[in-house]
């Protein structure tokens, strides 16, 4: 399995990401620098956490209208396999890819802490190795993670299986508790909490690994 | 011509910021404010001088980039 990891100015979890990916999938994912308007053919594309652009006008603003994104929300939109974990979550929203928005925690306070998540749809590409309703325990890092969209949306996401994981604990005020969620075809997840840090136990815990092995056991 | 852009949340959209402004506000000893809501507000130096074509312009700006429709309106000004 090839992947790519995107890297922007204020990215700060591409090299976890790249870890990650490189330990479960055994290959070491591309690093594409932002500005690039192109890269290699790859099967998974991923989006790490920051403060991309110093999370300048919004979250993610800025990063969704760089040169790479034009070429990432090409194939994502064509059905690459996409994560976007934190910034990269921000980001896939501000590109229209998922609907919603993330706003500022409701507390206003930056939450840095594990927190438990259940997995709410265990039939996608990025949660197959998990049982549906699993646990897991996963570190979030964010000030903006607050999660937005109006009752229809919300209601389209719920309906249609699309909330992929959802907070067992008030974090930051999102809406229905909503942690992660996936595009109407499945092929793009957008989530807050840190999969990518929790891969090992001397990480402080594996339960972020089997989403990991989850994408590579569907893309080979 | 200066564009001058309000970005604002929409109604319904939580502002806990906003929030803050009201509660420390109270704090402080003002009273009589119902609500505060927290926007931005951006100003731009054009270089068209037609005001239809400059509106066009910075409508085009706020959908693009300077707002996010999903949770904020805009307003331009032109002088």
């Amino acid at each position: 399995m090839k992947s790519a990891v995107i890297v922007f100015p204020g990215s700060n979890c591409d090299r976890d990401m790249a870890v990650a990916l490189e330990k479960v999938t055994g290959v070491k994912p591309t690093m594409v620098w932002h500005q690039d308007h192109d890269f290699d053919a790859v099967d998974f594309i991923a989006l790490p956490g920051g403060f991309s652009y110093g999370d300048y006008l919004r979250c993610g603003a800025m990063s969704a209208r760089s040169n790479v994104m034009t070429e990432v929300v090409k194939r994502a939109a064509g059905g690459v396999p996409t994560l976007g974990i934190c910034n990269g979550f921000q980001v896939l929203t501000e590109t229209g890819l998922l609907p919603g928005a993330l706003m500022r925690n409701a507390g206003l306070h930056f939450v840095c802490k594990d927190v438990k998540l259940s997995v709410e749809n265990a039939d996608t590409l990025f949660t197959a190795d998990y049982m549906e309703g699993e646990e897991i325990l996963v570190p979030v890092a964010h000030h903006d993670g607050n999660y937005f969209a109006d009752d229809d949306t919300l209601d389209e996401l719920e309906d249609e299986g699309r909330v992929a994981f959802r907070y067992l604990m008030d974090v930051n005020g999102s809406q229905r508790g909503i942690a992660g969620i996936t595009n109407a075809r499945g092929n793009i997840l957008g989530m807050m909490p840190h999969p990518e840090r929790m891969i090992e136990p001397a990480l402080g815990g594996s339960h972020g690994r089997k989403l990991f092995t989850s994408i590579m056991n569907r893309l080979g | 011509m200066k564009a001058r852009i309000h970005v604002t949340l929409k109604n319904g959209v939580l502002d806990p910021q906003g929030k803050a402004i009201e509660h420390a506000l109270g704090n402080l000893g003002f009273g009589g404010v119902d609500a505060a809501r927290q926007g931005k507000y951006i100003e731009l130096d054009l270089v068209e001088t037609d005001r239809d074509a400059a509106h066009a312009s910075v409508d085009e700006m706020c959908r693009k980039l300077l707002a996010n429709t999903v949770i904020e309106n805009y307003s331009i000004e032109l002088e």
